[in-house]
């Protein structure tokens, strides 16, 4: 058998459905999500951990998933963009990021929403500061950021919409 | 950019990993954050045909205080440190270090001796424990070995480890009350790489700087304490006039890298700049300005 | 209440909130093959065997293509600005003789899962003999092949009597400048995936973007298919910024898959392959001669520029250059000029367009140059702003020299207005009182400005239809593509203000080659101007229909029926007899029969429209370190008329930041031999939120265009244009050097050198 022809079963728990897939090892988790469970809702910019379009949460904590294999996700929960709806209406995020116009393509917003959940959810204070720092993990090349800052911080701070 | 085939495996036990590394030797390649070893997979630079997974190894992740050391297990991630893991200056200067470490999604999951591991010029970690001659644990076929932060780095990306050892803990010494730490770093996005980076650690008594401990980083081809600079401040008053003299000497005798974001020139003013800098953060008491 | 010029939300978020959006690679068909390029490892080379047997055995590769098996296939023409020798300069799907750039596409391997693609490629090897590579555009021409200079064309406009202006001017400046090589780079990598329908008997192509139709002809062309063989479809699409959408040898390579393997061929580029093979733009040299009176006034201008072309001339033929020629007198007089542009061709990545093509760069220059002269003659650099721009009296005016193969006229601009809203809004005297003091504290600190002339509404045409069911739901088809800017909303405002119903009940097709005959798709800022004025014709002509028929059914004159909120009634009344826009769609059919009420419009334009507007930075630098940090940044635009001041909005922002980009962080940088160095995102540097500032935006409406009814300008390029002259002119000031900035980007480095030298 050649090397790494091996194949892997496993069980990945996306937004609270399993999905029993099998993987070479070298499948990123990116792509077994996309390709294998076929939520393509997470996306692929750079494939070198640097753009974010690929964070997902695992075990509520934003992770790079071109940086982990599919192998090493197995009986972790992973969350995607695709779980942060409940029957079709939006999560705060979401509902905040259509109404201050915080995406324009939509490429990086599945990766934005994922971070941003994570530090809402979080839940100690964040000043404008840490707000910068934290969404300058993740590329956006449309909107400038501006009203990605303005919609998150509009979460953290509980305004009614 | 897919990565080249490779078999995977979970390791248990540090003899586990080691038993996995020398079996393939440079062939194999241990895997803990990720974040530095699964981009140069994936651009296939890296293409180990065997991955060991160092992440299902229990209670590797450990920071803890004890005998006046700060004792750091190979799986503890940047995060952790995000705040103090001990008492006293190291306690207030680890935290400011680690925040300018990538971004907050990297640093959940790359590790303090990933950094390590790897010897990038520019890491923070690597900085510190070139400042405060940390000792580094490893873990190989013929057991443990203590090898001193001045022997640990060669050269670029590259450390005194044997291709079957592995990092099981790196030690740092806990600082005493007496001491002042400060931290500064130059790069050209919030988050990049360093192109130039200090740590100043300084003890005073009666007034005076009796010990001093400056670690120069992003500069040269490992981190590295500057002698020069430090024999500057020994034995001074803390002014800011010393710490710019500190600057100058460190920044003298460096023979410093070249690249397309910085030259040697460039890199010996950001020495210069950030040593002093460094060194007004570590807040001495009657610092005149 | 108006729907245009109201801030509504986007039509087009749910999918992507949802993460339901479908990008090029989010398509997977049955039977899928995934295509993966080899490409020149080498700048500049003769192309020998190339040995495949090792890649062929590999299991799971399908089949592995070079030059020669596609020698039968023409080169990729141009689709703007053909001239001179230029169609020698085109570049073959897969090369046939000489690799010119690292990444140029000498193979592909078909498998069937991308990482196996990718595995064969790795072992195809191509025997290369080295030639040495041409990377300066300013040096001597030479050549790619023999007997075709890699200086295939020049160039020429020139308004004025230039030699009397030299002749008689009191002063006369000479500066170089210079923007380096940086591009769009969008989130989403380029691809595609196109299969081929058996039972239609046509290639359908995903992951189209930019320019649909034109490609789908080309593309037939080059197949030697009939346009009904193929289509294409857009899906979302993650930014084009000018760059994606053009015709790549890739688009073309996956399609001729498809049709060879009768299988859906799918081809996504990684992050390295986009930063090396997706259009590259921007780096030009200028060198300008300027002639100035006593005053400051400019009498003329020389300009002398250089394009780095790259390897090869893409579908943009020299576009880029044009634009610079015709745009770099900007907002002022400038009565005499000449412009000579050298399009140079390099061992580089091609070159294409990139968000205000030409104006970036000669806005930097021309700006650049105004600020020396103002500092070098003691004038304020705003007082030397108003002493020439062109006063509103004077529009239309003209320039008498083409641009983008238009004439070159200002359809109407009050710049000198523009100029006062923004000194009044950010309070200039006591601002640079303020900045002043801190600088006399040691403060490098630095305010800079730039003023430009934005281009948009490029026409020749577009075409429109606008449909209604019985139902009531309405959809207008365009010819146009959607880069994620809004498209979509924007139409459904217009179509909904002029047919008096909610936008929200208006569906706006895009990028469909087999929903509409003709399209000229999304570039120069001309969808706004181009579709929404054929979107507000067609529409207006299905509100007579409608009330026609309304009219008749319920018995009262046509003159004084309205429609409101989709309902068709008296005028002024809110009860009594009245339809649906629905209901009477429904009528007309039963009249006249169909499946929808359907009214197609063009709208032609001869002219673009120039919208104008101003950039000012403030910017902070560390004197020791040569950081630099961003204060404020504030835009003054006039847009003519605004359909959605958000969308606008948020056009400014994000074309800020990558102007931002181009003038601190983003460059090209190649080694000696050619290598490139910033192939990945480690070394090509965005701006992160935490580089980019909010942008204050003063969005004003002093200038309606003359050239639609509706009075709109573009806003796509607004943002980025002045950016970088106008961070170059803060920077300046900071360092108490205003000509000191004379390329870009401003790294730390090059910064870092100029302070030095200036001690």
């Amino acid at each position: 058998m050649t090397t790494g022809s091996a194949k892997h079963e496993i069980r990945l728990n996306i937004n609270g459905v399993d999905h029993d897939v099998i993987v070479d090892a070298r499948r990123t988790l990116v792509d077994a999500v996309r390709d294998k469970c076929g939520m393509t809702g997470t996306h692929i910019g750079c494939e070198h951990g640097v753009c974010g379009a690929c964070t997902i949460l695992i075990d509520d904590e934003p992770v790079r998933s071109c940086l982990m294999f599919a192998v090493q996700a197995q009986g972790r929960k992973i969350r995607t963009v695709e779980g942060l709806a409940i029957d079709g209406e939006y999560s705060p995020l979401q509902q905040a990021f259509h109404d201050h116009h915080a995406l324009q393509c939509g490429f990086c917003t599945p990766g934005m929403l994922m971070l941003s959940t994570w530090l809402v959810e979080r839940g100690t204070p964040v000043d404008d500061e840490e707000l910068r720092e934290v969404v300058a993990s993740n590329l956006c090349r449309c909107t400038g950021y501006q009203n990605i800052l303005k919609a998150v911080r509009s979460v953290l701070d509980g305004d009614k919409p | 950019m897919k990565p080249a085939p490779f078999e995977y495996t979970q390791a248990l036990s540090w003899q586990d990993a080691v038993a996995h590394l020398s079996e393939h030797g440079d062939d194999a390649k241990v895997l803990a954050g990720g974040q530095t070893l699964v981009p140069a997979m994936n651009f296939r630079l890296a293409r180990p045909s065997v991955l060991i997974d160092l992440n299902t190894i229990e209670n590797a992740d450990h920071i803890t205080s004890a005998n006046g050391e700060l004792r750091i297990g190979a799986l503890a991630r940047h995060v952790q440190f995000e705040t103090p893991p001990c008492e006293g200056p190291l306690g207030l200067l680890i935290p400011r270090i680690s925040r300018h470490i990538a971004h907050a999604p990297i640093r959940m999951r790359g590790t303090f001796a990933g950094s390590l591991a790897h010897a990038d010029p520019a890491s923070e970690w690597c900085a510190l424990s070139a400042t405060l001659d940390a000792t580094i644990i490893a873990e190989g076929p013929g057991g443990e070995r203590e090898i001193d932060a001045r022997d640990f780095f060669v050269s670029i990306l590259t450390t005194a480890l044997d291709a079957a050892e592995v990092i099981r803990e790196i030690r740092l010494p806990v600082l005493e009350a007496d001491w002042h730490c400060g931290f500064r770093e130059f790069s050209r996005r919030a988050g990049d790489f360093a192109l130039a980076l200090a740590v100043a650690c300084v003890r005073l008594h009666d007034g005076l700087i009796e010990e001093a401990r400056i670690g120069i980083g992003g500069v040269c081809a490992v981190p590295f304490r500057s002698a020069e600079a430090e024999a500057a401040l020994i034995g001074q008053p803390p002014t800011s006039e010393l710490f710019k003299r500190a600057g100058e000497a460190a920044a003298e005798t460096i023979d410093a890298m070249n690249d397309h974001h910085a030259n040697a020139s460039y890199r010996r003013d950001l020495v210069r700049a950030l040593v002093p800098r460094a060194l007004s953060d570590a807040a001495l008491p009657a610092s005149v300005p | 209440m108006s729907v245009i010029g109201a801030r509504v939300k986007r039509l087009e978020d749910r999918e992507l909130l949802l993460g339901e959006g479908r990008f090029a690679a989010d398509y997977t068909f049955e039977d899928q093959l995934y295509m993966r390029v080899v490409r020149s490892p080498v700048a500049h080379g003769v192309l020998g065997e190339i040995e495949i047997d090792e890649a062929l055995a590999l299991e799971g590769v399908i089949a592995v293509w070079t030059g020669r098996d596609i020698a039968h296939l023409p080169p990729i023409d141009f689709r703007l600005t053909k001239i001179q020798d230029l169609p020698l300069c085109r570049q073959h799907v897969l090369v046939q003789d000489k690799v010119r750039y690292v990444g140029d596409p000498i193979a592909v391997v078909i498998a069937d899962d991308p990482y196996v693609a990718e595995d064969g490629a790795e072992l195809v090897f191509a025997h290369i003999e080295e030639l040495p590579p041409i990377l300066d555009a300013t040096a001597s021409p030479g050549e790619f092949v023999p007997g075709v200079s890699t200086e295939p064309a020049v160039v020429e406009k020139s308004y004025g009597d230039l030699d009397a202006a030299f002749a008689g001017a009191a002063h006369v400046f000479e500066c170089e400048f210079e923007v380096g090589r940086h591009t769009g780079v969008a989130l989403e990598t380029r691809g595609a995936n196109v299969l081929y329908n058996a039972d239609s008997d046509r290639l359908e192509f995903f992951g189209a973007a930019k320019v649909p139709h034109f490609n789908r002809l080309a593309i037939a062309g080059m197949l030697g298919l009939e346009p009904e063989q193929i289509h294409l479809f857009e899906g979302h699409v993650g930014g084009g910024f000018g760059v994606r959408g053009e015709l790549y040898p890739e688009d073309v390579l996956c399609c001729y898959a498809a049709l060879e393997l009768k299988r859906p061929v799918k081809w996504i580029e990684d992050r390295m392959e986009n930063l090396m093979a997706a259009n590259h733009s921007r780096e030009q040299v200028y060198r300008l001669r300027a002639a100035v009176d006593e005053t400051g006034y400019i009498l003329a201008v020389d300009n002398e520029f250089f394009t780095s072309q790259g390897a090869y001339v893409r579908t943009h033929g020299a576009t880029v250059s044009d634009l610079s020629a015709a745009m770099l007198p900007g907002p002022y007089m400038v009565p005499a000029y000449r412009a000579k542009g050298r399009v140079r061709l390099t061992n580089k990545t091609p070159c294409g367009t990139y968000r205000a093509p030409g104006r970036y760069e000669s806005t930097f220059a021309r700006e650049r140059l105004v600020d020396v002269i103002a500092h070098r003659m003691g004038i304020d650099p705003v007082e030397m702003r108003r002493r020439n721009l062109i006063p509103p009296e004077l529009m239309p005016y003209s320039r008498g020299i083409a641009n983008h193969g238009t004439p070159l006229v200002y359809d109407s601009g009050d710049y000198a207005k523009l100029l006062d809203r923004l000194m009044d809004y950010i309070g200039y005297d006591d601002l640079r009182a303020e900045l002043a003091a801190r600088r006399a504290q040691g403060e490098l600190v630095g305010l800079g400005l730039g003023y430009f002339v934005e281009k948009s509404g490029l026409g020749p045409y577009d075409d429109v239809r606008v449909e209604i069911a019985g139902d009531g739901r309405i959809e207008v088809i365009t010819g146009v593509a959607s880069i994620g800017q809004g498209v979509e909303t924007v139409i459904a405002q217009i179509c909904a203000e002029t047919l008096g119903v909610d936008y929200q009940t208006i569906r706006v097709t895009h990028g469909q080659t087999d929903r509409i005959e003709r399209g000229m798709g999304a570039f120069a800022s001309r969808v706004t101007v181009m579709t929404g004025s054929a979107t507000a014709d067609a529409a207006g002509q299905l509100r007579t229909r409608l009330i026609e028929t309304t009219s008749e059914r319920l018995q009262l004159p046509s003159e004084n029926l309205t429609i409101v909120d989709g309902w068709i009634r008296p005028i002024g009344e809110t009860e009594g007899p009245s339809m649906s826009v629905g209901d009477a769609a429904a009528a007309y059919l039963d009249d006249h029969g169909g499946q929808v009420v359907s009214v197609e419009a063009t709208f032609e334009a001869t002219h673009m429209t120039y919208p104008y507007g101003i950039h000012l930075a403030i910017a902070c630098v560390d004197r020791e370190t040569a950081g630099i940090e961003l204060e404020r940044i504030v835009v003054a635009y006039d847009i003519g008329r605004s359909v959605n001041p958000t969308l606008v909005e948020g056009q400014i922002a994000g074309g800020m930041a990558q102007g931002i980009g181009g003038a601190l962080y983003e460059e090209f940088l190649y080694t000696e031999d050619g290598q490139p160095i910033c192939a990945t995102f480690a070394d090509y540097l965005w701006p992160t939120a935490q580089e980019v500032p909010d942008i204050e935006s003063i969005v004003t409406e002093d200038a309606p265009s003359r050239t639609n009814p509706l009075g709109i300008k573009g806003a796509g390029e607004c943002g980025i244009n002045a950016s970088g002259a106008a961070i170059a002119s803060a920077v300046g000031q900071a360092i108490g050097d205003p000509g000191a900035i004379t390329r870009l980007p401003i790294s730390p480095l090059r910064l870092n050198e100029i302070l030095n030298r200036s001690l």
